[in-house]
């Protein structure tokens, strides 16, 4: 089997999650400016609840991947709600707040939702019933699963009908607006908060999918999952270009297949000193590299400057 | 009726400090002396939340990984003070290390000033929101290295962490042993207090004299305008970066000294979450003021205990069982206080000297 | 003349596609006040950015005292003695008026760490000295008596003699003010007129951005025009109110019949 292939094929998996999650901490950072910490619990609530859901469908005897769709119907509302409520709670009476303060609320309410998720849950780890095919087909001598061909084709069908609302609908300009500059959008006639509550309630729903995939590619999901994903997907954000929605996919992209490779390569590259279990780090270390030589990222604009 | 402001200063002074001088022995004496342990561990976390204080209160960085440094400090406390390294290295170190604590703590101290200036160097000039996260990375990359590095060197022993930790010895004294002290018998917790309550005010006094000079001043400037502090003529990158290296310096101090305190050390104690109680401690008792920092960690190095005794009985008579455990009701309280401080007071429990002092010129005037 | 004070020349700047800045050259002398005035976009904020060290020039130098101006680093170009407000007020609002004052000192002082934390005799006297000045310096623009109100809740004509109090701070032989009399009524104007009046009466040279050409044209000692990142005129105020290229400039913006 050819790893190089294999660990692409991986990571194209890996990454279309990423950019679906990237997109969420894009669009809000591009209108708020705010780095949503939450997002990535937002995520986790998404791939419990449909693991919930797809629990209580499996009697029903329906097929497989029909009791899957139930659980993902099922998690998109909840997630949408979830963030719809995050920011009117949390962040909406902050506008004009120092700098600091939405951050710190963010972080509060990331603990708070994940702390709320263990309550549910519990702290076990829930595993994702085997409903869709998972033989594998020969491609390039690798290998590729059902599942990997559906999270790819559906990451990307997503990706392309969100490019389409953005660029070509009514609401996509609004938000357009709102991100160019908030207070001449209202002067235009942009209902500016309405806009900043469908961007949170369409990034929440873009993280139930991504939340549903990750619980079936690993097969588990658990209520400190959403931790370590958002962080990548911030990363994959910044690798992009943060705002910018094609930055979010291509630095999800990305960053999915680097993190295969170098898990894939690293004990062979280090002389056996480093392995696998270090993969996490390398999302940090291409963030902070990222950050500290070029963070307007691969795609954005100049923002470093921006106070 | 007028009683001179110095003499009732003085008075105050010595008051407080008869009341710590005792507290050990009153709340071991009513409470038991795990109750001292307790507030043994709330003057580390006075320290702890002191040095990034300065980070963030002071300078206005938002530090996420801050933890990081207290690992450090740890670790080399840890590395120092027990027979691992002789253990995992026979032919490079023939017996323990067993460096005395006068010359650990300020070696932690150093290089956790280090491992920050390091840190800041290339992240310091990012904005507020950035910085942040890379210090968050930055936190758990050390953590996913202490959990890591025992193999194929075990330099830290992995997610066992390093136990046999040699306690602190002051003058041939180790400090976890009970003394004979004028034919009193000091419990080693005792000990502990006294030479963490030194410590602490050791810090305490160090954050009084930054605060009021030119470089607390400096700090306060950039958190409130960068550009217009650049204008004043600080240098806000080596400004920063002090505040940066002092606040990691203080972590490393906490670090050793909790790692002698405990006897062993492991990366679960250094996790995102720990950061983010100091900083808890910082936003609760109010970002930039030293008094109501000290409030903070207090009140949050007490909660998990409050919790044990109120919440779990309670939720058993309630409900006849315990639905969440304390553990997670601290951490849902923690993110909660924070959502609530920033919304209803951002300025924290203890609203700042600065707003004190205007109150006051107010009231002459009226 | 002796040579200038500051002798900025042919300084350019651009953002993106636009040219903010193209060649400009001029020079201020010792003990003057001399204003830059021009319509709005003119290139007036940038090069006074550029002056002040927010934005490096992408061509052209400026001498300062004889020496080369470090641009782009604002605290240097604030140590070599070129001090300035902004045109928007950024004050440190929690700190109070006197801590504002306080921090200008900042770069005329020595204590570090060490001295800060064991309070050396030294970091003693230079502390207490930093104090007195800066109530010198309140009392000299006129609000000693807000010296412990915090900078935010201070009336916006305080906070403009405040963020001068603060500028002077820092010694400056350059006192660089950016659109002063913004947002002032005629009350607070004439006040921050006489201040600058005091200000030249001790030998300070003041350069003025400024809108208001009426104050400008009273006060200042020279005038430069920009128009589109250009200068177009640059002498005594009588002169350039008939240049015919400044009327041009104006026509149909502000007059200049001040």
């Amino acid at each position: 089997m050819d790893i190089f292939i294999q660990q692409i094929i991986n990571g194209l998996v890996l990454g279309s999650i990423y950019a679906l999650v990237a997109l969420g901490y894009t669009m809000v950072y591009g209108i708020l400016g705010l780095i949503n910490f939450a997002h990535g619990e937002v995520v986790m609530i998404g791939a419990l609840t449909a693991l919930t859901a797809i629990g209580l469908l499996v009697p029903s005897g329906l097929p497989g991947p029909v009791v899957v769709l139930g659980g993902l119907l099922i998690a998109i509302p909840v997630c949408m709600t979830v963030g719809f409520t995050i920011e009117r709670i949390a962040y909406r009476p902050l506008r004009n707040a120092p700098r600091l303060a939405p951050l710190i609320t963010a972080i509060g309410v990331s603990i708070v939702l994940q702390q709320l998720a263990m309550i549910g849950w519990g702290r076990n780890y829930h595993t994702f019933p085997p409903l869709l095919p998972a033989a594998p087909h020969q491609f390039l001598g690798a290998a590729i699963t059902d599942l990997q061909i559906i999270i790819i084709a559906t990451a990307a069908a997503l990706m392309a009908a969100l490019v389409w609302l953005v660029t070509r609908t009514r609401l996509g300009r609004a938000m357009r607006a709102t991100a160019e500059n908030p207070a001449v959008a209202r002067l235009m006639g942009v209902d500016v908060d309405r806009v900043i509550s469908f961007t949170f309630v369409l990034g929440s729903a873009l993280a139930a999918v991504a939340g549903v995939m990750v619980a079936a590619n690993y097969s588990i999901a658990h209520y400190a999952m959403g931790f370590m994903l958002g962080l990548k997907a911030f990363t994959a954000a910044v690798l992009g270009g943060i705002g910018n929605l094609g930055g979010a996919m291509l630095g999800g992209l990305l960053l999915g297949i680097i993190e295969s490779l170098a898990a894939g390569y690293i004990g062979d590259l280090t002389g056996g000193f480093l392995g696998s279990h270090y993969k996490d780090v390398f999302a940090f270390f291409v963030l902070i590299l990222v950050l500290v030589f070029r963070p307007s990222g691969l795609m954005g604009e100049k923002v470093a400057e921006r106070a | 009726m007028s009683v001179d402001p110095k003499l009732k200063a003085r008075l105050g002074v010595v008051l407080i400090g008869v009341a710590l001088a005792v507290l050990p022995f009153v709340v071991g004496a009513s409470f038991g002396n795990s109750w001292v342990r307790i507030i043994d561990f709330a003057l580390l976390y006075i320290m702890l939340a002191l040095g990034l204080n300065i980070v963030v209160g002071f300078a206005g960085l938002l530090d996420l990984g801050y933890i990081a440094f207290y690992a450090v400090g740890a670790y080399l406390y840890a590395l120092l003070s027990s027979p691992h390294l002789a253990i995992a290295f026979p032919q490079v170190f023939a017996a323990a290390p067993g460096w005395p604590v006068w010359a650990v703590l300020p070696l932690g101290a150093l290089v956790a000033g280090l491992f920050g200036v390091l840190l800041g160097a290339p992240t310091l000039k990012l904005r507020g929101d950035y910085l942040a996260i890379v210090t968050l990375g930055f936190g758990e990359i050390i953590r996913i290295f202490l959990n890591n590095l025992n193999a194929p060197a075990n330099i830290t022993n992995g997610p066992q962490g390093i136990n046999n930790i040699a306690a602190a010895q002051i003058g041939g004294h180790a400090l976890n042993r009970p003394l004979e002290l004028f034919g009193v018998m000091v419990p080693g917790v005792h000990l502990q207090y006294y030479f963490f309550l030194a410590l602490t005010l050791l810090v305490i006094f160090v954050c009084l004299r930054l605060q009021d000079s030119r470089l607390g001043r400096a700090w306060v400037a950039i958190r409130e305008d960068e550009v217009a502090a650049r204008a004043c003529g600080i240098n806000t990158r080596n400004v920063k970066l002090l505040a940066f290296g002092l606040g990691a310096t203080f972590g490393g101090v906490a670090g050793g000294l909790f790692a002698g305190f405990q006897g062993f050390v492991s990366p679960e104690s250094f996790g995102l979450l720990e950061s983010i109680m100091v900083l808890c401690m910082v936003v609760l008792g109010g970002m930039g003021n030293i008094a109501g920092v000290i409030l903070g960690a207090v009140l949050l190095a007490l909660l998990p205990e409050a919790l044990r005794w109120g919440a779990v009985p309670l939720q058993q008579t309630l409900f006849g069982k315990v639905l969440i455990d304390p553990e997670s009701l601290r951490l849902l309280l923690f993110g909660i206080a924070l959502v609530v401080v920033m919304r209803w007071r951002p300025a924290g429990l203890w609203p700042s000297a600065l707003r004190k002092r205007e109150l006051a010129a107010h009231g002459e005037a009226a | 003349m002796s040579t200038p004070l500051l002798e900025a020349s042919g300084i350019s700047k651009r953002f993106g596609g636009v040219q903010a800045l193209r060649d400009v050259s001029l020079a201020i002398r010792a003990g003057e006040v001399y204003g830059l005035i021009g319509p709005n976009g003119a290139g007036k904020t940038s090069f006074f950015n550029v002056l002040t060290g927010l934005y490096s020039a992408d061509q052209g130098e400026v001498r300062f005292n004889g020496q080369p101006l470090p641009l782009g680093v604002p605290h240097r170009i604030a140590g070599v003695g070129i001090a300035r407000t902004f045109q928007n007020i950024r004050l440190f609002g929690a700190m109070s008026a006197l801590e504002n004052v306080m921090v200008g000192r900042h770069i005329r002082l020595r204590t570090g760490v060490l001295g800060a934390i064991l309070r050396t005799p030294a970091a003693r006297r230079e502390e207490a000295d930093t104090e007195a000045r800066a109530h010198a310096l309140l009392r000299y623009v006129g609000i000693d008596r807000l010296a412990n109100q915090q900078a935010t809740h201070l009336s916006y004509g305080d906070q403009r003699r405040l963020e001068i109090a603060r500028a002077l701070a820092t010694e400056p032989k350059l006192l660089a003010l950016d659109e002063p009399a913004a947002g002032m009524n005629a009350t607070e104007t004439a006040g921050l007129r006489a201040l600058i009046e005091k200000l030249r009466g001790d030998g300070l040279t003041v350069l003025l951005i400024e809108h208001d050409v009426k104050l400008v044209m009273g006060l200042c000692d020279r005038v430069a025009v920009l128009d589109y990142g250009e200068k177009i005129a640059e002498d005594v105020p009588d002169v350039v109110r008939r240049d015919p290229r400044v009327i041009a400039a104006y026509l149909g913006t502000e007059a200049v019949d001040a």
